[in-house]
């Protein structure tokens, strides 16, 4: 999930004419929606990197299977791909049957995708199972500071946390500590690349810590007062990145290629976007059974995964019906169980079935995830104009061999 | 004479030869062609035209230099270039000098034989596994860092900069692994065709030593043979993909990586910065390639020198037979036990450093990745089936048009064979798949089992081409003397007494396929997970486990036939020794 | 029914520069013998006769059996039979099917098995059939060869130094056979050879081809 720049090609496709899609499904009509997903197939792109979310993904593929929709799975190196491709067939006029039925998106890329009217709906509102959701939560509403407009439907929700080996370190309350934590034990910690998605987290999240003032960040970046904001992040990681493992000339890939390098004791500190993935990893054998997670005393970094379908999609009915089955308490339960993917549900417990909530209260959330009380209340994610900014900057500071 | 003879030869008819004249046949070798060049032709037109700002399905259509211009400002320009260069350079000089020695010192005795026999798995198993063995097997918290945890002490891997390390060190060692076996089959294919042991029985008679009599005498003679292979290994190195994202370094990765993550990105004017750096990408290897040639020139110039100055070269034998062998074994060894790597990790439960081997072992892996595994094998089978049928076909097409019309393939014919090879993958890849999507065609099983037939061709060519020429032609005569028609001999001697090469082309061509990473990723847009593609997708999560399973089974993909090939006609003529050896 | 091979002012060229030049006409049964140094083209006529010319060369003139001409026909249809040195059997069919690749088609299944059956008794090899030919001896598969080539009912020979691949004693009984054959059959033989011996041995003309193009 890359930064995307607004290119006068985008400006191009809001201005061509859409041909008619007379034949879309009326997400209001429910009945209707089930009736014509039948035999559908929907491609599904995923970012394919962690075994257990392509395992959950396979499950929902098994759910969706006995209401006569075949899911696949698009496995992506990064999920940019995915809205590439809508945005090139769109410039190739392949307004119909595209290769995308249905993304994981958030933040820059939904932004995209909605301000160039590529996307389907609104449909998520229509979902039978969204009278469960949790709507009063302000992350579900507005993604990266941009409204959902029920252009994407929720499916989990997720929150920066740091993994730390209680073998080696204490929790750190703040980026400040960290610095210094990683100054008296140089070589143990690092993050995944930007512009990894993650590892672009972490820059934001150092970015949050580190401001003087927060409210910037609510707002599109300004380039007259960008230098001057970010000033105090770049310092930061100047003074870090030699500290780091492999003293910053190398990172891991992505998330989950921390786990290895915990297990075998190369680093002790590693983030996450998500609190129960710890839990998982060690249930899955990845992560010895001392890794424990920590957030930072002014809060860390929250967000929603969503699910979107772009315009052109043959399977839209059955991309809803993949959707609505993301958002039931059987598949937001299975979510939220460490053993299987630990992330946080969408849903209102309040509003459940008893014998749902119940399910919910049953699990054992895991020995290295925080309760609610203890991650606190997520902080909003900066408007997606700093994402792309400090991300850039990020791979010609740090990642150009300069 | 009779009258109505003496009729006709007073026309005095000159007559060209009489063979027939096939029609359809006739088209074959062009259709061949077109296959394998069209591709890269239509690739390279729209990588060159982005590059100078002009993608008209993304709305650019005026002519600029900005896309170079994006190119030059990019930091890591000077360090991703220079990765390339140097990667390139140095794994072919390497594996080109391993391959020598081996030959030079080795050639002719068991410790070859030896080697010999771990060529075909050496070459079968692909690239990216290899990689992810190797990775594994030298990293600080690698296999070799464990073993000798309890000598050193360690008990958390030293933090040291091996596998990704700037200047692509890593990267070469693992290109080397695997280009060696390849070199050293074209080598021994090529000294099939020399006399190399009349040479050397000559040379060592007049007193020369082993290794600088085979320099002196055969490798000459060899190398000739063997420039173009050479020349892809030069191309290869310089533009791989998927191991240098697995190896090589990432701040900033070697050009081509770079050019495939700007290929990716959502801002389309990424993709004319993409096309400006693979016309980069083209121009560097072109540019290689002119280098390494000069230096054959200056190298074989010394040589004569060398050869006139009359020295024995005893004193070389004691160092560079063992140093030789050595690096060959090394090089196999490094393959091998990454392979064995990846088998432990596939079973394997919890496994920490500084643990030589897992605490426990379980199905776990197999078990959760066999439904992925499965349908991304049918996937892979089905497009190798295809692309190694299709290549059968066309290529058994051309050589058999060739043998009917007596025209044997020239060097030019050679060169064409050999491009596809020689023109780096992401020079031409991105382009053709612009194409292929301003013309609705990406993401298409058939399309990829048409990118992949462009790299499958050129190996079937040159694994077919020498057994098929070395049939001897009066089988033929006396067939056809027999009573049998053209194709008559085609089904009923030629292929039966080939089918052992075919079988093993057909190995050759499905192993090719298998292993394909960029095509496969930029032509199938994602819709066709193979075997190949999943694995390298996996290696971003790092997960060992999942590569271990996947790099598993993509070397059993490629396995399989081999033994096929070997089995199938070991059992058809059990009893006919004519065709054995 | 024994017809003839005439060649008629053949002439050879390669790249424009003669090679070498025949005017012979081999009655039923008789042997022509092509004698010359090695390079002199010998080979090339045979292969001209047999309608495998290569494409370098170009050739005039005009190969008839009888008052047929068959210059044009392609090899398969030309029905002339041609042994070479090497005894060429198939070594993925066993002697039987090798005989049977030979034998003309037509016949039921048991008239064709019987015919190979009566073919191998009649070159000593009775109860052969399912060998591999890779096991005979030398004469043995010489023998088959003869028979394959026999089986399809050639109306002329060509044999392109058939026996110089055999050693003395073995040579001499195989040349005996092949002649014996021809002659009984009435077939028009032609026959290259650098070996005086075989000349001999054959009896009839002898022509000598000499170096490149003179006399032309």
């Amino acid at each position: 999930m890359t930064r995307l720049a607004i290119t006068p090609f985008l400006i191009a496709a809001l201005l061509a004419p859409f041909p008619a899609l007379a034949d879309d499904p009326d997400p209001a009509d429910w009945n209707a929606v089930v009736e014509q997903a039948q035999g559908q197939t929907v491609y599904w792109h995923a970012w394919g990197g962690s075994t257990a979310t392509n395992d959950f993904i396979a499950w929902i593929g098994e759910q969706v299977a006995a209401q006569g929709v075949t899911l696949e799975h698009v496995k992506l190196a990064d999920t940019a791909d995915a809205v590439t491709r809508v945005l090139n067939e769109r410039q190739a006029g392949q307004d119909d049957d595209g290769a995308v039925d249905l993304i994981w998106i958030n933040g820059e890329n939904f932004a995209a995708l909605k301000q160039a009217d590529l996307l389907f709906g609104p449909f998520a509102e229509h979902l039978p199972n969204w009278q469960y959701v949790d709507t009063a939560n302000e992350v579900l509403q507005t993604d990266f500071t941009v409204p959902t407009d029920g252009y994407e439907s929720p499916w989990a929700l997720a929150q920066v946390v740091f993994m730390y080996d209680t073998a080696d370190m204490e929790p750190q309350p703040s980026a400040q500590a960290i610095l210094d934590w990683a100054q008296a034990n140089p070589g143990r910690f690092t993050y995944p690349q930007p512009p990894d998605f993650l590892g672009s987290t972490f820059v934001k999240q150092m970015l949050i810590e580190l401001v003087k003032d927060g409210a910037v960040l609510g707002k599109p970046v300004v380039e007259a007062e960008y230098a001057d904001v970010t000033e105090p992040l770049w310092d930061y990681l100047d003074a870090l990145t030699p500290v780091l493992w492999r003293s910053g000339a190398a990172y891991p890939a992505s998330g989950p290629a921390q786990f290895q390098l915990i297990t075998d004791n190369e680093i002790d500190l590693a983030i996450s976007l998500s609190p129960g993935e710890a839990s998982t990893a060690i249930a899955n054998l990845q992560l010895p059974d001392t890794v424990r997670t920590f957030v930072l005393e002014n809060g860390t970094i929250g967000n929603a995964s969503f699910v979107a379908i772009p315009y052109n999609s043959g399977s839209k009915a059955a991309a809803m019906v993949v959707a609505d089955t993301l958002l039931s308490p059987e598949a937001q339960v299975r979510a939220q169980d460490p053993a299987i993917l630990g992330y946080g549900t969408v849903l209102d417990l309040d509003k459940l079935p008893t014998a749902d909530r119940a399910a919910f209260e049953a699990l054992d959330l895991g020995i290295a995830t925080l309760g609610p009380e203890e991650l606190g209340t997520a902080l909003p994610e900066p408007h997606g104009s700093w994402m792309t900014r400090i991300t850039e900057d990020w791979v010609r500071r740090y990642g150009a061999g300069q | 004479m009779r009258p109505l003879a003496r009729r006709i030869a007073s026309l005095r008819v000159t007559r060209a030869s009489r063979l027939s004249t096939p029609s359809a046949l006739g088209l074959v070798p062009a259709l061949t062609l077109l296959a394998m060049l069209g591709p890269v032709c239509a690739g390279l037109a729209w990588t060159v035209l982005p590059a100078f700002g002009y993608l008209p399905a993304a709305q650019f259509s005026a002519l600029s230099l900005d896309p170079l211009r994006t190119l030059l400002d990019w930091p890591g320009l000077s360090a991703a270039t220079r990765l390339s260069v140097t990667t390139g350079l140095l794994a072919t000089a390497l594996s080109l000098g391993i391959v020598v020695l081996i030959l030079a010192g080795w050639y002719g005795t068991g410790a070859f034989r030896l080697l010999e026999r771990l060529l075909s798995p050496l070459l079968s198993v692909p690239h990216a596994a290899t990689a992810f063995g190797f990775a594994f097997l030298i990293a600080p918290s690698g296999w070799l860092s464990r073993l000798a945890s309890p000598l050193t002490g360690w008990d958390r891997p030293p933090d040291l900069l091996i596998v990704q390390d700037p200047w692509g060190l890593t990267l070469t060692a693992g290109l080397v692994a695997k280009e060696v076996p390849f070199l050293l089959l074209m080598a021994l294919a090529a000294l099939g065709q020399t006399d190399a042991r009349r040479r050397m029985r000559v040379a060592q008679a007049l007193g020369y030593g082993r290794i600088s009599g085979w320099l002196k005498t055969v490798f000459p003679a060899v190398y000739a043979q063997i420039r173009l292979p050479v020349y892809v290994v030069l191309a290869y190195s310089m533009s791989v993909v998927d191991v240098a994202m697995i190896l090589g370094p990432s701040t900033p990765a070697p050009l081509s990586v770079q050019i495939v993550h700007w290929m990716g990105d959502p801002d389309l004017t990424r993709r004319l910065t993409a096309a400006a750096a693979a016309l980069l990408q083209g121009a560097l290897v072109l540019a290689a390639l002119v280098l390494w040639r000069g230096s054959e020139a200056a190298v074989a110039r010394l040589g004569i020198v060398w050869i006139e100055r009359g020295s024995r070269g005893h004193a070389l034998d004691p160092v560079l037979r063992p140093a030789g062998l050595g690096l060959g074994l090394l090089a196999a060894f490094a393959v091998l036990a990454g392979l064995a790597g990846l088998a432990v990790w596939s079973f394997a439960g919890f496994w920490a450093f500084p643990d030589a081997l897992p605490q426990t072992f379980d199905m776990r892996s197999w078990s959760r990745h066999l439904p992925g595994i499965l349908s991304a094998s049918v996937t892979t089978a089905l497009i190798a089936g295809f692309a190694t049928a299709l290549a059968l076909i066309l290529v058994l097409g051309c050589l058999e048009s060739e043998y009917r019309s007596g025209r044997s393939l020239n060097r030019r014919g050679l060169w064409l064979i050999y491009l596809p090879l020689l023109v780096p993958q992401t020079a031409f890849l991105p382009g053709l798949q612009t194409l292929l999507l301003s013309l609705g065609a990406d993401r298409a099983i058939w399309a990829v089992v048409l990118a992949h037939l462009v790299f499958v061709l050129p190996y079937v060519f040159l694994s077919l081409g020498d057994p098929w020429r070395a049939w001897d032609r009066r089988n033929g005569t006396v067939a056809a003397a027999l009573g049998t028609s053209p194709w008559g001999v085609l089904w009923r001697v030629r292929l039966p007494m080939l089918l052992r090469p075919i079988l093993t082309t057909a190995a050759v061509a499905f192993a090719v396929s298998v292993g394909q990473y960029l095509p496969t990723l930029l032509v199938g847009g994602g819709r066709v997970p193979t075997l190949t593609t999943e694995a390298v997708a996996l290696a971003s999560g790092g997960d060992r486990r999942a590569i271990g399973v996947y790099g598993v089974a993509q070397t059993l993909a490629v396995l399989g036939p081999f033994i096929l090939a070997l089995a199938l006609p070991a059992l058809v003529y059990r009893n006919r020794r004519g065709l054995h050896g | 029914m024994a017809e003839a091979l005439i060649l008629h002012d053949i002439r050879i060229t390669r790249g424009g520069a003669p090679l070498l030049r025949i005017d012979h006409s081999i009655a039923p049964g008789a042997v022509l013998t092509v004698m010359g140094p090695s390079g002199v083209g010998k080979s090339t006529l045979l292969s001209y006769v047999a309608g495998t010319l290569a494409p370098e060369f170009e050739a005039s003139g005009m190969v008839c059996l009888g008052s047929t001409d068959i210059t044009a026909l392609p090899p398969a249809r030309r029905r002339i039979g041609i042994l070479f040195q090497d005894d060429l059997l198939f070594p993925h069919l066993s002697v039987g099917a090798n005989l049977a690749f030979g034998l003309r088609a037509g016949g039921s299944v048991a008239f064709r098995r019987d015919r190979i059956a009566m073919a191998l008794a009649d070159i000593e090899l009775e109860g052969y059939g399912d060998r591999d030919p890779a096991t005979l001896s030398g004469g043995q598969k010489a023998r088959v060869a003869l028979m394959r080539m026999l089986l399809s009912e050639p109306r002329a020979l060509l044999l392109d130094e058939a026996f110089s691949g055999l050693d003395v004693s073995l040579r001499r009984q195989i040349r005996t056979l092949v002649f014996d054959r021809a002659r009984k059959m009435a077939l028009p033989v032609l026959m290259v050879t650098h070996d005086p011996e075989d000349a001999a041995a054959a009896g009839g003309a002898v022509e000598h081809l000499t170096a490149v193009g003179q006399g032309l």
